[in-house]
């Protein structure tokens, strides 16, 4: 009884003091929700607002390796170099766009029919999903390498076999002709991860939209137009957006395959390499931070553009729900 | 609808012959690769197309660790993915939660912001970031690739947990809170728990990004051999006595930075679709 009695009084002292900090909590949560994005939020000025601030500065300056305290201010200087006097400008944004206007497409195009068919019930699909996703799981570096040789002249295999075959064999990465396809061919090796995004979202449509078209007599070529494709759209949307905005960013396979020159004629100079040369080779910041300056534009209002027209096209299966 | 047996019969043999074909071409690169890797040195500047080694040179694999530091690649590539995975479990998961389940005043504002930062190309902030490490001497250190992972800047990782902690039902969150849990409590005891496949599917993309990183070893470490990656490593083994006669090794190298990630990925790829995809059936 007394030990009951002497618990109870325990539990008391104890509730109050709880409560007390309870209600201490309560009161400062807002700043218990500051506290928790604190980090992000250095992080953020750290690493996002106040670089993309000061690369903006910096090119509007004539900031070169020498250059000692305030950058010395020379307005559009820069961005009037660039668009007049930089044959490098016009020629690695001409190969950018050549990569991604075929990498892109190509990878979406094959991304969802592989992920058409690795959709049907048949026996033995999860073995062929993995050997279809597996290339994307190499990390980008040895992709990159496993390439270099496996399109060298002499001793990749890719010319090897077309010998086999009697075909002429190509110097995939030594004419200027064939570095951009090796490139495209080498992003289209990675088509896996969307695959497995467009597999996820195939599986999510519900088979009841199937079977009533099925009972309406429409045909797999029905079921595919008037309801895969439409339920898809948003999935195929985001990845070609994502897809454009990486693409302009290409620059690590092309640095490994045919190094910082961009290859014989540059026929492989992509957008990235330029800056990075402008700034880590030449070391003219100012110049590079205006060269970015312009990609961070073009990512942009292409972000804009696909976004704005996307309500025209893309079909939102949420769109009513949201509306209750 | 009962449809033609040789019908059905001719179409699963057109499905099995494109499946096939298509998986045979994914995967040459890949049994090349280990097949290169196998060879000797005199065998690998044939000029003829073969597949299989003769003979079976294993030796290259420990030869690999001989010329080149791998455990060295290996500790300094582990640094920068522990950091990784500390910022992704950490940090973005308080800032996923905060974003989920704390009203702050701003959070619609600071939520907007860090979608915005998701569109940010990393380009527009290589050079000022670069000056600013070269200036307070960072360069040539681990700093600049630990730092922002140890923050947790990486808006995706938080804008999933927000997605997935949206998901998890107001009444766990209510009952706890009325039962005397704190914040901290609600988001170590309840949330964490509840949410591994999203903490599973951006361990994944924590470590494979980690792994995979290129631009900014090259950018703070390149100078600095002590320090080099297992991506530098490689992508400096190809310039090794001319690319043609060490093919072999520069496959062995690839195989060890390709079989790590095919474990992560066995494992993970369970949680992988459902962590980032979960929050459309746990919402309801």
């Amino acid at each position: 009884m007394a030990q009951a009695s002497l618990k109870a009084k325990h539990d008391q002292t104890d509730i109050t003091w709880k409560t007390r900090f309870q209600e201490w909590w309560f009161r400062n949560r807002a700043l218990i929700g500051f506290a928790f994005i604190l980090p992000w939020f250095a992080g953020f000025i750290i690493f996002d607002a106040a670089p993309f601030i000061y690369n903006l500065y910096l090119s509007f300056t004539d900031y070169q390796i020498g250059t000692v305290g305030t950058p010395p201010w020379i307005g559009l200087e820069n961005y009037t170099k660039i668009f007049t006097a930089d044959k490098l400008f016009s020629k690695s944004m001409y190969n950018t766009v050549y990569y991604l206007g075929f990498s892109v497409p190509l990878r979406l195009i094959f991304a969802f029919l592989v992920a058409l068919i690795l959709n049907l019930r048949v026996r033995g699909m999860e073995l062929y999903r993995t050997l279809f996703y597996v290339p994307s799981v190499v990390p980008l570096v040895a992709a990159t390498v496993i390439f270099a040789g496996f399109l060298n002249t002499r001793y990749g295999f890719l010319n090897q076999f077309l010998v086999l075959i009697g075909a002429m064999p190509v110097r995939w990465l030594s004419s200027p002709d064939a570095i951009k396809p090796s490139l495209i061919l080498l992003s289209l090796w990675g088509f896996g991860g969307q695959m497995i995004i467009f597999l996820a979202g195939l599986q999510s449509i519900p088979e009841d939209l199937y079977e009533a078209a099925a009972i309406d007599g429409g045909t797999g070529w029905h079921r595919l137009v008037y309801i895969t494709v439409p339920l898809m759209t948003p999935t195929i949307f985001f990845n070609l957006l994502l897809g454009l905005i990486g693409g302009f960013q290409v620059f690590e396979q092309v640095f490994i395959l045919i190094g910082t020159n961009g290859g014989p004629l540059q026929a492989g100079l992509v957008y990235m390499l330029h800056v990075y040369n402008k700034a880590f080779r030449d070391f003219e910041f100012g110049y590079s931070a205006a060269l970015s300056v312009i990609l961070f534009l073009i990512i942009f209002v292409l972000t804009l553009m696909v976004v704005y027209t996307s309500n025209r096209w893309v079909f939102y299966g949420d769109a009513q729900d949201d509306e209750i | 609808m009962i449809e033609d047996p040789r019908v059905k019969m001719f179409r699963y043999i057109i499905i099995y012959t494109v499946l096939t074909v298509g998986a045979i071409v994914m995967m040459v690169p890949l049994l090349w690769t280990v097949s290169t890797s196998l060879k000797t040195r005199d065998k690998i500047t044939i000029r003829r197309l073969e597949l299989i080694p003769d003979p079976v040179a294993w030796e290259n694999y420990p030869y690999l660790f001989e010329a080149r530091p791998i455990l060295q690649y290996t500790r300094n590539t582990m640094i920068i993915v522990v950091a990784s995975l500390f910022g992704a479990w950490v940090p973005c998961t308080l800032a996923g939660y905060a974003f989920a389940r704390i009203p702050f005043p701003g959070r619609n504002i600071f939520f907007g912001i860090l979608l915005a930062t998701m569109m940010l190309p990393y380009v527009v902030r290589l050079i000022p970031l670069f000056l600013f490490f070269d200036e307070i001497g960072w360069t040539r250190t681990f700093g600049p690739l630990i730092l922002p992972r140890v923050l947790g800047h990486n808006a995706f990782y938080i804008f999933l947990y927000r997605q997935f902690f949206r998901g998890i039902p107001e009444d766990i969150y209510d009952s706890a809170r009325i039962d005397g849990c704190s914040e901290f409590g609600v988001w170590w005891r309840i949330f964490m728990p509840m949410s591994r496949p999203v903490l599973a599917a951006v361990s994944i993309f924590a470590f494979s990004f980690a792994w995979n990183d290129f631009l900014n070893p090259l950018i703070y470490l390149g100078s600095n051999k002590e320090l080099w990656t297992l991506a530098l490593g490689l992508n400096a083994l190809q310039g090794f006595e001319g690319e043609d006669n060490s093919l072999n090794l520069i496959m062995v190298f690839s195989m060890l930075m390709i079989i790590p990630m095919l474990i992560v990925f066995y494992f993970g790829q369970k949680h992988l679709i459902s962590g980032v995809t979960a929050q459309g059936s746990l919402k309801g």
